[in-house]
């Protein structure tokens, strides 16, 4: 380092000098033994602590009712790749090329378990309110799990939607079906090309979405179905965050004017009731099955066709460990600044450069790249290796497209160096180790672990809470995402976050540069 | 003994920064306790909600700046080389590792008391008015109920307990930053870790060797029969941790140059 001599040094210097500066920082990094000792040891124990995470039973234990998946080996795969459920009673006849149907939908009932009887006798029935049960038209591609599909359908409380391939879900008319009200229902082939169209009066249509379903053979199955998923009963909200259990619901609907147009071949219809094999998701006592009356039909269902999102484990669930080596990471990066402070280092600092927001920059960088490698290591490990054993062990874990897999890798790595510059620039704005340390923690760590590791915190609070503090960026290793039309509870203890994973680490970037920016007036206006 | 007493008394006392801190630790302990007991509701009266644990979730944060004060009280005097004045003037290092100690969790109790009794009444106040009151079948926050005073009284001790542990921890590790991050790192992360961990017996056991987690039982008054250990034995696991952080710190500090 040589002392500036101009006021005004030129671009080619300031680049050197910026070079040096970083080289003195990581000078200053690695030679601290405590420093690269800690940030070693943190990454390798949160190695450790992954694979004893993914070394326990994360299955779903099968007190949980008739209507949970327990059994399934494992869950079938949707076209998108992800785990659906594909459980319905489907009243059916082929479809042999372009061709519609529309129905009258006249009403929409549901009935669910009232007690349980402790012989396994037949419990009693009463009605129920399922929001989500559904009953109307669909057109599969084929009879297996997790086939494609497309329908149009009434639903308990949520209007009438088009649905397709288990997350697609488009809204049309508002209201639920009575006698006084009723539905009326069409679905139109034409080609791979499928539209759903409802209607109050039968008279007057609106159309409400067109899916397209790639590669769809000319003979399909297409009719009226029926199902209803099983509602949680929340049963106590303790310190570990809430627990519930399904209760099995049936959903019965009555279809009359069933008119067909088009490929339509001379049988008459069939019922099958879509499920895996063994799987009995119904209220005790009812089966599914069909009447048909004239022309009326009367459906009764069980099930969901529908993303799976509670019989599973999501990858980002080995990832508690990182907590560890962020700990470390985010002591190190306190002490990184306040370490000059308590030894006069500061002063010696400043001297040799006294651009003061480069030697904040490139602390910043120094510690966030040691940070960003790091933790990078330590999450693919933890996931290369602890998935595996997951799933050796007998649980079932979510399939994730090889771009969620990066980005949970990848984004906890990053966020894991945003954290890094968060603690410099809190180090340098309150210039004593043992409060930044512990101001960084508590904005870091605690608003997490009230709202997601003893969730002390109402769903509601929490979710404000991750949505506003540095730790909205945990948001980035949520792997499965929160589907509006699979009622569950999305709350941070069960590892859903109230953001977007990428709009949840802006807003701690936000806080880091934030931060930045503050430190770097301050040490601009502040005596060293 | 005396002597050394009103040393460290007179050293805590003239620091700025101590009144600072404990004034922020009780004002955060009320704020966040009353924060927490504004954002619960319970329409319907049925939630499993424990109204004393809600009214002092401020601890959580309250218990990291008692560490910090905790921490700084011994590592202040090695950073600024005071540590050595300290030791020549009292050559029996125990006695001044006591007296520190004595003179922390005097000053904590007290804070501790002001803030516990603040956030109560202020749950008091709130939770009623939000569905979890007398009227809704919940026992009432008040000082006559037994469960809710062991709350209380035993919230009060978990802060002074928090400071030992954290007054061992920086004796035998020095380093200020290290010390807290060391203490606020075993707190929080075991009960990360058992969150996570899929087996739920193990969970059970981190739950039960955890400094916070056994700690805070002491605030249950509610489905006492789903703890993971009972309120007592569970302070008393961090009584554990903080006379073996504490014996720890003496050790070293017996054996160490300064």
């Amino acid at each position: 380092m040589t002392t500036i001599t101009s006021s005004r040094p030129t671009a080619q210097a300031g680049r050197a000098g910026f070079a040096h500066l970083l080289r003195a920082e990581w000078t200053k990094f690695r030679t601290v033994r405590g420093w690269v000792i800690s940030v070693i040891v943190a990454m390798l124990l949160t190695i450790l602590l992954g694979l004893f995470i993914s070394h326990g039973d994360h299955t779903v234990p099968c007190s949980t009712g008739p209507n949970s998946s327990c059994t399934y080996a494992a869950l079938p795969a949707g076209p998108g790749g992800e785990s659906v459920t594909d459980t319905f009673y489907f009243v059916h006849r082929p479809l042999t090329s372009d061709g519609s149907i529309t129905v009258r939908v006249a009403s929409l009932t549901e009935v669910t378990e009232s007690g349980t009887t402790s012989q396994g006798g037949p419990a009693s029935t009463q009605p129920a309110a399922v929001p989500w049960s559904k009953a109307g038209l669909i057109i599969t591609a084929g009879p297996s799990q997790g086939s494609a599909y497309a329908a149009v359908m009434v639903t308990g409380s949520h209007g009438t939607r088009v649905q397709w391939n288990y997350t697609g879900d488009t809204p049309g008319l508002a209201g639920s079906v009575s006698a006084a009200s009723p539905r009326w229902l069409r679905l139109t082939r034409a080609g791979d090309v499928i539209s759903g169209y409802d209607s109050a009066d039968g008279t007057s249509w609106a159309k409400i979405g067109t899916v397209t379903l790639p590669g769809l053979a000319s003979t399909v199955q297409a009719g009226m179905f029926a199902t209803s998923p099983g509602s949680t009963k929340q049963t106590s909200q303790q310190v570990n965050g809430s627990s519930g259990t399904a209760v099995p619901t049936d959903a019965t609907a009555t279809f009359d004017r069933v008119g067909l147009h088009g490929g339509w071949p001379r049988t008459s219809w069939t019922g099958t009731s879509v499920t895996v094999r063994g799987i009995s998701p119904y209220v005790t006592g009812h089966e599914a099955g069909y009447r048909q009356a004239g022309g009326t039909f009367t459906v009764t269902g069980s099930g969901d066709i529908a993303p799976d999102v509670t019989d599973g484990t999501p990858i980002d669930s080995l990832l508690a460990g990182l907590f560890l080596a962020l700990i470390a990471v985010l002591v190190v990066g306190a002490q990184f600044m306040t370490a000059e402070y308590r030894r006069g280092l500061i002063r010696a600092t400043l001297a040799a450069s006294p651009r003061r927001g480069r030697v904040l920059a490139a602390k910043a960088i120094v510690l966030s790249g040691v940070s960003f490698a790091a933790a990078l290591i330590a999450s693919a490990a933890v996931l290369l290796v602890g998935i595996p054993l997951l799933r050796g062990s007998g649980n079932f874990v979510y399939p994730a497209t090889a771009l969620t897999e990066v980005r949970v890798i990848v984004g906890t790595a990053a966020l894991v160096a945003v954290f890094a510059v968060f603690a410099v620039a809190l180090g340098a704005i309150l210039r004593h180790g043992a409060g930044t340390v512990a101001a960084v923690l508590v904005a870091v760590i605690l608003p997490y672990l009230l709202t997601a590791g003893i969730a002390v915190l109402p769903a509601g609070a929490a979710d404000w809470v991750l949505r506003i503090t540095p730790a909205a960026g945990f948001a980035i290793r949520q792997a499965i995402p929160a589907y509006p039309q699979v009622a569950a509870s999305y709350t941070p203890s069960s590892d859903y976050f109230p953001l977007a994973p990428w709009a949840g680490f802006a807003v701690t970037c936000a806080w880091a540069a934030l931060a930045l920016a503050l430190a770097a007036y301050l040490l601009r206006r502040r005596n060293a | 003994m005396r002597g050394s007493l009103h040393a460290e008394w007179t050293k805590l006392r003239t620091l700025a920064s101590t009144g600072w801190l404990l004034l922020a630790a009780a004002a955060l302990t009320v704020a966040v306790s009353a924060a927490a007991a504004a954002a619960t509701r319970c329409p319907s009266g049925g939630c499993a909600d424990d109204p004393a644990r809600i009214s002092l979730t401020g601890i959580y944060l309250g218990q990291a700046v008692v560490a910090v004060l905790a921490v700084t009280a011994i590592s202040g005097e090695y950073g600024t080389g005071m540590i050595r004045l300290t030791l020549t003037a009292t050559p029996r290092r125990v006695i001044i590792l006591a007296a520190k100690a004595a003179v922390l969790a005097g000053l904590v109790l007290v804070t501790g008391t002001i803030a516990v009794l603040c956030s109560l009444l202020a749950g008091g106040l709130i939770l009623p008015g939000h569905g979890i009151g007398p009227s809704h079948g919940y026992p009432a926050i008040s000082p006559g109920d037994g469960p809710v005073l062991r709350a209380a009284f035993g919230s009060v001790l978990y802060l002074a307990l928090i400071a030992l542990l954290s007054l061992g921890a920086a004796t035998a590790l020095r380093e200020a930053a290290a010390a807290i991050g060391g203490v606020l790192g075993l707190l929080y992360l075991i009960p990360i870790i058992a969150f996570a961990a899929g087996n739920a017996n193990l969970s059970r056991h981190l739950q039960q060797i955890g400094p916070m987690t056994a700690g805070l039982e002491i605030q249950a008054t509610t489905s006492l029969n789903t703890l993971p250990i009972s309120p007592w034995a569970g302070l008393g696991v961090l009584a554990a941790w903080a006379v073996g952080a504490l014996l720890l710190g003496g050790l070293l500090l017996h054996l160490r140059d300064a």
